[in-house]
């Protein structure tokens, strides 16, 4: 399966990518050399270990526990008799489209001291003091409920395209069902995880709504208050270097992860209806654990919203001006998804078909975006912008290009793992009748990845409407999303106004989220 | 073949559209046919828009915002460098202006002398808009005034244990920390950092949070800005059981910030964006931040809230917003108290 050369449109457009990614890490070099001496004293502080060891900390903890949740909820909901599998298995990605400010708030409110909890329990039991909610627990808690989503999503779909008949296979062999899964199952999942798990632990290290909320010193928010209290923009490249190493450290270990073998169906015929797993008496507990799940990520955020929306005066002027806001944050946010799903299709295609060192790096360099705090991939492009292309700056292109930028590796991920389970001999049969790649990669192979293309949209469509830094820096002056007026609203102190776009956003959210995940369902069922 | 040209025309189409957007919409707002001045405010919406859309109406002169915090939008003038499509920036604290000084431009004489030269830039390069005092905030149903020691140093105390909230991580209290540095000195500011830090405080993302906390009693004292009181007075009634007490002895405890204005070096429209600066230090103006966001004015005969102290009883320290221009140094002693990372 050896293809000589990609297509010279694929390789350009893979080129102006990747131009494209490396624009910030060109800015954060400039940055930096401009911090001088200053930067390496900065570094060299025990507290900067510090920082840089809970940080790591954080990443491990998150990316593991989010790998235990999502294993059995995957498989609950994909291959078993679990009642309301359906149900269950749209909740349990939902709290994707939660931002992580929003659930910072709300696990203040709901588990903080003198917090909804401690309110509940101190009359019938006289309950003064909770367990501290704020540091390590409260921002692992926090990162895990709105990052677990991005292993469970790949890995639903990853179980729905296995071919059940390798199963039967392993079974007809003498295996039991413990053995299948290890020996067969769970190796065909590996990508997804992987795939998954590194989207974890990149947003974790990049997040800063969650971890400043409940106050986990990590380097983002390090970064942060470098911008926040001494204006300093060298230190913070300075330190957003240290991040990329540490982005890159992450990198490299998920690509060894990554064996050699296909992940493809033998035949390109539909697969069967996989057998579904008895529960039993198992489904009492399983269901306790999706509840458990589903009432943490979901009911618990989307209740309080509504609690301080309840309680808060709202107008129905307010309202309006939030359906304005609301038709913004999808028109935007539809652009980016398309516009990244586009270009994330060039580098999966060089990537899987095409390997070589360039398309390896290509890739991977995707990632460096997604593990940057918002605000300085937002001032990277604010110079490029302002100083180098001023006709786009402040344009919709910029902060489309932005949201691209910082989100292409979702949908890289997605792309890439959906072209894996593509046989690439449907592909040659194809060029061996005439076509040329290009025909042959609009006639066959983008149909075939299609629920990827679309999972990765999607993807990309939800977090650009939550997005928050590149929009208030670089959207056309004047604009404002649902994003924005939750900001401006907190930013205030006042829950009550942020509740109302708040739960718009999420209401908004849900419906391409829940239309994805039956879609794929059904497509992957059928 | 059918499917190839549908892919094909609908990704032509996705590009062209996002090019059109692009190019059409931002096109008509940011070149200015008529008259259009650009603020950048690190000051929040709720708070400035109703000011700033009574200027345009007054003046007849177009206006567009972009919002951030102060910090954002001064990196943000920072890194547009002279491209920099901004007039004016209306900021927080003086830190985000002294940021951005080298890019803003000396104000006339008739602007800076309608404030006291206290509230200004040494420079002539911003002017104070509006004026927030540091007090201490207490809860009524524990404590009484009396009960406050005199000075902001007493709260070292240990019978403090586990009573006090702040916001190491707050603009405000950094410049109050500056404040401290200046009046004190190095050493006592350190004392009192530390002094604090051991009677273990709870600490809260920022001001709002903290009166919030002394009001549920999850703290008896809390270090914020004077006006967050006022917001949860009109909101939950007089009874709600918060006070604010200025420091009897005065000093770094008592010290008042203000926010202020600047016009960029590079505006074009220079002429809109004085006039704008007038209009917020005129009695209109000065009047909106005392009743609004209950702010103190900082030109004189403006009337204010019948529960906030008069500026002159205040013991505020007298000091230059020079001084409190090192916040660099704040930073560093703060990290090396390990308050903040």
């Amino acid at each position: 399966m050896n293809y000589a050369r990609p297509p010279a449109a694929l390789w350009l457009s893979a080129m102006f990518i990747a131009i494209a990614v490396l624009l910030p890490l060109g800015y954060l070099a400039l940055r930096a050399s401009g911090a001088g001496s200053e930067l390496w004293s900065l570094l060299f502080r025990l507290r900067t270990f510090e920082i840089l060891g809970r940080t790591i900390i954080l990443v491990i903890v998150v990316t593991g526990i989010s790998l235990v949740i999502s294993l059995p909820l995957a498989w609950l909901t994909q291959r078993t008799d679990l009642p309301w599998r359906r149900m269950w298995s749209v909740l349990t990605v939902l709290p994707l489209v939660i931002p992580s400010y929003v659930i910072g708030f709300v696990i203040v409110a709901a588990l903080g001291p003198r917090g909804i909890l401690q309110q509940a329990l101190a009359g019938p039991f006289g309950l003064e003091r909770l367990p501290e909610i704020y540091g390590f627990p409260g921002a692992l808690l926090a990162v895990t409920l709105v990052a677990y989503p991005y292993i469970l999503l790949p890995l639903q779909a990853s179980i729905r395209g296995l071919d059940p008949r390798l199963e039967e296979v392993a079974r007809s062999l003498g295996h039991g069902q413990w053995d299948t899964f290890r020996r067969v199952v769970f190796p065909q999942l590996r990508p997804a995880m992987a795939a998954g798990a590194l989207l974890v632990a990149l947003y974790t290290l990049r997040d800063f709504g969650a971890v400043s909320l409940l106050r986990y010193e990590t380097f983002t928010w390090a970064i942060y208050l470098q911008y926040q209290t001494s204006f300093d923009r060298n230190l913070a490249a300075g330190l957003s270097l240290v991040l990329v190493v540490i982005a890159v450290v992450i990198l490299f270990l998920e690509f060894r992860t990554r064996g050699k073998p296909h992940y493809h169906r033998a035949a390109a015929s539909a697969s069967r209806s996989p057998a579904y797993v008895k529960l039993g008496r198992w489904r009492w507990p399983a269901l306790g654990f999706c509840a458990l799940v589903v009432l943490m990520a979901l009911v618990m955020p989307v209740s309080i919203l509504s609690y301080w929306l309840a309680r808060g005066f709202s107008t129905g002027e307010a309202l309006w001006r939030t359906a304005g806001y609301a038709l913004n944050s999808a028109y935007v946010s539809g652009l980016a998804a398309a516009v990244t799903a586009i270009a994330a299709i060039s580098i999966a295609v060089l990537d899987v078909r095409y390997p070589s060192l360039f398309s390896r790096l290509l890739e991977r360099i995707t990632y460096i975006g997604f593990a940057l705090p918002g605000i300085v991939i937002a001032l990277a492009l604010v110079f490029f912008g302002a100083n180098y292309a001023t006709p786009i700056y402040q344009t919709l292109v910029l902060l489309v290009f932005a949201y691209a930028v910082l989100f292409l590796p979702q949908a890289v991920g997605s792309v890439r793992s959906s072209l894996l389970q593509v046989s690439p001999r449907l592909e040659e049969a194809a060029r061996s009748l005439g076509r040329t790649p290009l025909q042959t990669l609009a006639a066959i192979t983008l149909p075939l990845v299609r629920p990827g293309i679309l999972a990765g949209a999607g993807l990309v469509f939800l977090t650009t409407m939550k997005e928050l830094p590149a929009t208030l820096l670089l959207s056309p002056i004047g604009f404002k999303s649902l994003a924005t007026s939750i900001w401006s609203a907190t930013s205030e102190g006042s829950f009550a106004e942020a509740a109302i776009p708040a739960v718009v956003l999420i209401l908004l959210s849900s419906v391409p989220m829940a239309v994805l995940t039956i879609r794929g369902k059904r497509n992957g069922n059928e | 073949m059918h499917r190839n040209k549908w892919i094909y025309s609908l990704t032509g189409l996705l590009l062209v559209l996002t090019l059109l957007v692009g190019a059409c919409t931002p096109a008509a707002e940011t070149t200015p046919k008529e008259q259009t001045l650009t603020i950048y405010s690190g000051r929040g919406e709720s708070l400035v828009a109703p000011i700033i859309d009574q200027f345009s109406k007054t003046t007849g002169i177009k206006v567009q915002v972009r919002y951030g915090s102060t910090s954002e939008m001064a990196a943000t003038i920072l890194e547009e460098g002279r491209n920099s499509p901004a007039d004016v920036f209306f900021a927080q604290d003086p830190g985000g202006l002294g940021a951005v000084e080298s890019l803003l431009m000396p104000l006339p004489e008739s602007i800076l002398n309608q404030v006291p030269p206290k509230f200004r830039s040494p420079a002539g390069t911003w002017v104070g808009i509006s004026g927030r005092a540091r007090v201490v905030v207490y809860n009524t149903q524990k404590l009484k005034e009396a009960d406050l020691p005199d000075d902001i140093w007493d709260f070292t105390d240990s019978k403090w244990q586990g009573r006090i909230g702040w916001a190491p991580t707050n603009g405000s209290f950094q410049a109050m920390v500056t404040a401290m540095r200046v009046l004190w000195g190095e050493e006592k500011t350190r004392q009192w950092l530390k002094g604090i830090q051991s009677n273990n405080p709870k600490v809260y993302p920022g001001n709002t949070q903290i009166v919030t906390a002394v009001g549920a009693g999850e703290v008896e004292v809390g270090f914020p800005n004077h006006y967050y009181l006022y917001t949860f007075l009109r909101d939950k009634g007089e009874s709600f059981p918060v006070r604010n007490y200025y420091v009897r002895a005065g000093g770094p405890g008592a010290v008042i910030l203000v926010s202020g204005a600047g016009i960029l070096q590079t505006s074009k429209n220079q002429d809109a964006a004085q006039r704008f600066l007038n209009f917020l230090l005129s009695p209109v103006g000065q009047q909106y931040f005392a009743s609004q966001t209950f702010e103190y004015p900082v030109i004189e005969g403006i009337i204010t809230h019948r529960l906030l102290a008069p500026l002159a009883d205040i013991k505020s320290p007298e000091i230059s917003m020079a001084d409190m221009a090192d916040l660099k140094g704040t930073l560093s002693l703060l990290r090396e108290t390990g308050i903040v990372p």
